[in-house]
């Protein structure tokens, strides 16, 4: 009799740790234009390949190609390349606000603005996203959202829009389809499916899009939204953003190994993509895709951007400390802006003299909108709102405990 | 919300015509009456569209109202609360119901990280109006799984309202108030007493709410306000804190000690109508807190705490308190676990002896 083996656990790692080189194989890329683009009304089911292979636009030349590749207006691809921009040059302004003392905590993020930017791009006046705190491309990307109103909120001042309650990066822009933010992952997967019921409920025409990240997929919120995604066809978009990490562990302890994100949604009745996160013509062609089915009630679509987190987890992280810290450089899907430039460039939409004066006038946009946060306060200098107020907004109205604490409290 | 505290019972009834109705038929017809008023309401849970609830509490209602208003969830209480909090960031006024109260638990996250404090973090940029419902409480051999009373639990959390009605009046009026309230308000349902007021002798037959007067509901609009007890039971001897299916054990304890108890029932158990509590203990200088939950941590600790904080210097015996064990809900044993006439007379006596 051959004897059994013992039985093993597997806990699965990633493929480099500091000091070596990752082996990105794991991604299965397809190549720029090879997948298939069915007709928005495609049956859920028949989106299995979809969901395993990488719908991509632009190769490595910075050329558009393929069935996914539509005539995208260059001026929308410029301000696209304009936001992305904006988008990052905020956040190196931010981290360095945060080195200084000024905010408490700030998350960038470094080589994920193609997805939020291009998505807001895709989308319509009065739709709802249902964010996690690593979208801020999703403001940045509008016109109608002042920097200097966010930059309040990092300082916690005494115009800090959320009145000094919530952390720094958790923004709430009702007027601008943006739902509060949450610290309690994937909580917003469930209530966009929610949003979008309600907006069915009125016979309204507005979708909801809701966020995740690769890590909390694994929360009940995130299966939950599926099933009622689609038990009610729900018009939402289901954002999984795969940036490989959640904090320090890799995207497999999530359950990526051998499998993607987005082959939750077809195992649900829901129609599924895996999509190129660092491809902005990707990113908006595949949200446009999946708008166009939300409005049309064809129900919902569940979209996996592979793209990288470049940077930390938050400024509370040091990703040295568990992956190679020069892994974004080999990262074989590259950087979104560089990518989406070069193609403009192509096309003969962009210079390299239009980019510079682009970055620094953007630049000059994002310190005056700092200097005028600034006059406010910040953290630094301690000038925030009352210490009363931390007892309004519990309730509609003030309750007699409530009343009673604040005057023990003695404000 | 109408806080208006002249009127002795918080309730300001709009239609003189009353219908006799088990808390059941009050709890849907608070519901119709809504459903019916506002176009934003909508209902639903586990089994409550075709079939109407396992407790037949929204029957009809989507005959009525239609699907897209009154319908069917898959069971997933984390899901149910979860969209209910996304129709409300819309505008929708979601009505949604646990099948019993033991199990909220998957809701959890919705309920205290979302629900109770959307409004507080988004500095009001966004509210969750919705009304929870869920029966809880034992007395139907439903054992630890359907037996729970988990209203402490609730009441830790700030931005949460808690309320409990233990009548079909109070039941109709409170659960309009609720679904109007702006708030995220717990409405917890004793489900012993859907049909009549079970005062806790299980061996016997219990009244039916036809033949008692707050059985006796208004058929139209009318709300009972939040925040607002009522006394249910004028005495002098000795004050009773309670709510929910207790208020009747306390009525039976007192009338068969002859114990002159006043029993306050607080109905919006957090946030609560202090006056009403302290006013009555000052006068009667005891006290007595009766719930069914288990004991420790349980709501009749913050009770305590609040009288003794509030009437100290008029209590002349200690507070006693008569609560379900800290055990989970025993199944063949349940009414020794439940705290009865029997029990809740012995603490009236603890308490009238020093």
């Amino acid at each position: 009799m051959t004897e059994r083996e013992t039985l093993r656990l597997h806990v699965p790692e990633p493929s480099a740790r500091p000091g070596h080189e990752t082996d990105f194989s794991y991604l299965h890329l397809s190549r720029a234009g090879e997948v298939r683009r069915p007709p928005v009304d495609t049956p859920a089911v028949d989106t299995e390949d979809l969901a395993y292979s990488l719908v991509r636009v632009l190769d490595d030349e910075g050329r558009a190609t393929g069935p996914w590749a539509s005539q995208t207006d260059p001026q929308l691809l410029q301000r696209g390349l304009r936001a992305m921009m904006k988008t990052r040059i905020f956040d190196a302004r931010m981290l360095i606000a945060q080195r200084q003392k000024k905010m408490s905590f700030y998350m960038q993020c470094l080589g994920e603005e193609a997805i939020a930017v291009a998505h807001a791009l895709a989308l319509e006046p009065g739709d709802m996203c249902f964010p996690t705190y690593r979208q801020q491309g999703l403001l940045l990307a509008r016109d109608d959202v002042d920097m200097a109103e966010m930059m309040c909120q990092l300082f916690s001042n005494e115009r800090d829009p959320m009145k000094g309650r919530q952390l720094p990066v958790m923004y709430s822009y009702k007027r601008a389809g943006f739902f509060s933010v949450s610290g309690n992952l994937a909580t917003q997967f469930i209530q966009a499916v929610g949003w979008g019921m309600a907006s069915a409920i009125k016979g309204d025409s507005k979708i909801a899009s809701g966020w995740i990240g690769d890590g909390a997929t694994a929360e009940a919120d995130f299966h939950t939204a599926l099933t009622f995604a689609h038990v009610y066809r729900a018009p939402v978009i289901l954002n999984v953003v795969n940036n490989q990490w959640a904090i320090s562990t890799f995207q497999a302890i999530a359950g990526g190994e051998g499998t993607t994100f987005a082959a939750r949604g077809v195992g649900c009745g829901i129609a599924s993509l895996r999509v190129d996160g660092n491809d902005f013509l990707a990113v908006h062609a595949a949200s446009k895709w999946a708008a166009e089915r939300a409005r049309g009630n064809l129900g919902p679509t569940l979209i996996e951007w592979v793209t990288y987190r470049a940077g930390p987890h938050s400024t509370s992280d040091d990703p040295s400390k568990y992956r190679p810290a020069d892994d974004w450089s080999h990262f074989p899907l590259g950087d979104p802006i560089a990518r989406l430039k070069a193609h403009l460039i192509a096309i003969g939409a962009w210079t390299g003299e239009q980019h510079d004066a682009a970055q620094r006038e953007l630049e000059a946009q994002v310190a005056a909108a700092q200097k005028e946060a600034e006059r406010y306060g910040s953290l630094a200098d301690g000038q925030m709102r009352s210490a009363a107020e931390m007892f309004e907004g519990v309730y509609k109205d003030m309750p007699e405990h409530l009343r009673r604490q604040r005057q023990e409290l003695g404000v | 919300m109408n806080m208006n505290r002249d009127i002795e019972t918080g309730a300001t009834a709009m239609n003189a015509g009353r219908t006799p109705m088990t808390m059941i038929q009050a709890l849907r017809s608070a519901m119709d009456v809504m459903l019916e008023r506002d176009s934003n309401v909508v209902v639903f849970g586990q089994d409550v569209g075709y079939f109407g609830g396992v407790f037949r509490c929204t029957e009809g209602l989507q005959k009525k109202y239609g699907k897209s208003r009154v319908f069917d969830a898959p069971i997933s209480e984390g899901g149910i609360v979860g969209t209910a909090v996304g129709m409300g960031a819309y505008g929708l006024r979601a009505v949604v119901e646990i099948q019993f109260a033991d199990y909220f638990y998957p809701a959890s996250d919705q309920i205290v990280s979302e629900a109770a404090r959307l409004r507080y973090r988004s500095a009001g940029d966004f509210t969750a109006p919705i009304t929870i419902r869920m029966p809880c409480g034992g007395g139907i051999y439903g054992g630890q799984t359907h037996s729970q009373s988990p209203e402490a639990l609730f009441t830790h959390v700030c931005g949460l309202r808690t309320v409990m009605p233990s009548n079909p009046y109070d039941a109709k009026g409170l659960l309009i108030a609720a679904i109007e309230c702006d708030d995220p308000v717990i409405f917890l349902e004793p489900k012993r007493l859907y049909n009549g007021p079970f005062d806790g002798h299980h061996d016997k037959p219990v009244v039916p709410w036809s033949k008692h007067p707050m059985g006796e509901v208004p058929e139209g609009y009318y709300t009972v306000a939040l925040e607002s007890a009522s006394v249910f039971r004028r005495g002098k001897d000795l004050t009773v804190i309670t709510y929910g299916a207790m208020v009747f054990v306390a009525e039976a304890a007192a009338r068969e000690t002859g114990i002159d108890a006043e029993i306050i029932d607080l109905r919006s158990i957090w946030p609560l109508d202090l006056a009403t509590l302290v006013n009555s203990v000052k006068k009667t200088g005891r006290c007595v807190v009766v719930h069914e939950a288990t004991r420790t941590s349980g709501f009749g600790a913050e009770l305590v705490a609040l009288v003794q904080e509030h009437c100290f210097y008029h209590l002349e015996a200690p507070i006693e308190r008569v609560t379900g064990w800290d055990t989970p809900y025993p199944h063949a044993q349940e009414w020794a676990y439940f705290p009865g006439p029997e029990r809740v007379a012995a603490g009236f006596k603890r308490a009238m002896t020093t």
